[in-house]
């Protein structure tokens, strides 16, 4: 589904991804941990081109960026139809409804009837067990319901992909799990998801392969059952030993 | 002689009585004829000029970057007045003639729009970046970005120092009467110079000018709870 090659991503002198590939197949859950600083952020950023990599390519369902040459705006973004993105900070639009917010991107970006849009934003706000909350604004709503809603409308573009950066970081603890559980519920129907996070048991539960990145590349692949009970690099043991 | 003109001797007030009656009427007519269509007029247009500089002033493009910093630049760092007596009398002598009416709009519009750029560029700005990240990530382009997302926050956060702005214009189109446009301080100036009662008469335009600026801020407290409804959080990291 994903395959990046030989990708490298520079905030001036300083390189965040050095030289990064990687495969996520279909369907698979793939958490991605490291340090902060490490460029496990950048790198989910740098898939849906909310960051531009200075090299290497992204290929995403077939369709590719090539960015050792210069990329249009219009194939970022239609490069950028291929994913949903769920940020730390939910970023909610402020001034629209639970539902305008899911119904926005229908219907500006896709066309869609606003009746139709309003019907497939009920449904996933249903899914996302806020049916109850589709007038309220945001500013009415929890972070783990905001964060919901959020998904919500990263869904609603109908992605082949999923990211999500730090989605439970924001979070007061007692609502963690609500967010969580929506994510397992979509990792079990078989949405393709690169998660950044730091819920270790989230990984070790949901994830097929988690991905320990230190200093801009990959220092450590496998299963959460490896890299968790027998990490192979120091780093990753140091990493680790940290959060216990 | 001076101080008998203070004091309200009976005839006297009958006199002031009567001018206001008189008088009042082409006030009124003034500022209903000319005073609030130029400031409607022009601050519909300036907004327009305004919203295109702002973006200019943000975009990546030196070349649009330059002209609308230039822009800005003459309009804020010249009189009114001045560029006012340049549209209207300077013009002609390179046989550009335009009559008192469109002259005003021209004026007032440009210097609206030089002004309440720099409220719609800061007030862009003050939308957290998160926000076009959001809509990028659902797909937008950058012109939707802006027209669905980022101007409908930003017009919450510049509907007061735009209203600011609106009864600044509401005053300023008295300059309209240099350049003849028969607005409500070129009636009072007509008929105090035929009653010669200065105080009295130009008190009655002064008037009318408050009394339109007091509506205008009860309608901006309206506008601004209206556009309250989402205010709470900003949508950055909360």
């Amino acid at each position: 589904m994903i395959t990046i090659q030989g990708l490298k991503k520079s905030f001036g002198p300083l390189e965040v991804i050095n030289n990064v590939d990687l495969e996520i197949a279909a369907g698979k859950v793939v958490v991605i941990i490291g340090p902060s600083g490490s460029g496990k952020s950048t790198l989910l950023r740098c898939l849906n081109v909310l960051e531009t990599p200075n090299g290497g390519s992204i290929s995403i369902d077939g369709q590719q960026l090539d960015f050792n040459q210069p990329v249009s705006k219009k194939a970022i973004g239609a490069f950028r139809r291929l994913t949903g993105m769920v940020f730390q900070s939910y970023n909610l639009f402020p001034h629209l409804t639970a539902k305008g917010n899911v119904t926005e991107g229908l219907t500006t970006v896709k066309g869609v009837s606003k009746k139709e849009a309003g019907e497939t934003a009920e449904q996933l706000l249903a899914k996302v067990g806020l049916a109850d909350h589709k007038e309220k604004y945001p500013h009415q709503l929890s972070g783990g319901q905001e964060q919901r809603v959020a998904i919500a409308r990263a869904l609603a573009m109908d992605p082949k992909v999923m990211l999500f950066d730090e989605p439970t970081s924001a979070l007061d603890p007692e609502l963690v799990n609500e967010v969580l559980r929506v994510m397992k519920d979509l990792a079990q129907e078989g949405m393709t998801m690169a998660v950044v996070t730091h819920e270790m048991r989230f990984a070790r539960e949901v994830a097929d392969e988690v991905i320990f990145i230190d200093g801009g590349v990959i220092v450590e692949r496998g299963a959460p059952a490896q890299i968790f009970t027998n990490p192979q690099h120091e780093r990753t043991k140091k990493f680790l030993s940290l959060l216990q | 002689m001076y101080l008998n003109s203070v004091f309200l001797s009976p005839d006297r007030i009958q006199r002031l009585q009567e001018i206001a009656s008189t008088s009042i009427g082409p006030l009124i007519e003034g500022a209903i004829k000319f005073t609030i269509p130029l400031a409607v007029i022009t601050f519909i247009i300036g907004l327009v000029i305004a919203i295109f500089t702002a973006l200019a002033r943000i975009s990546s493009s030196k070349i649009l970057r330059g002209i609308a910093r230039v822009y800005v630049s003459i309009i804020r760092g010249t009189p009114l007045l001045v560029q006012l007596f340049i549209i209207f009398y300077g013009l002609p002598t390179m046989g550009i003639v335009i009559d008192p009416f469109p002259s005003a709009v021209i004026g007032f519009s440009l210097n609206v729009g030089a002004y309440a750029s720099e409220i719609i560029r800061a007030a862009i700005l003050s939308i957290p970046k998160g926000q076009w990240e959001a809509a990028y990530s659902i797909g937008m382009n950058y012109s939707q970005a802006l027209r669905k997302i980022i101007l409908p926050q930003a017009a919450r956060v510049s509907v007061p120092p735009l209203s600011n702005s609106f009864i600044g214009l509401v005053k300023d189109t008295s300059l309209a009467a240099t350049i003849l446009v028969a607005e409500t301080f070129r009636r009072a100036q007509e008929i105090a110079s035929m009653n010669y009662e200065f105080l009295f008469v130009y008190s009655m335009a002064a008037l009318v000018y408050w009394v339109i600026c007091f509506i205008l801020s009860i309608i901006q407290g309206r506008i601004e709870v209206r556009l309250d409804r989402f205010v709470g959080k900003s949508g950055g990291l909360s």
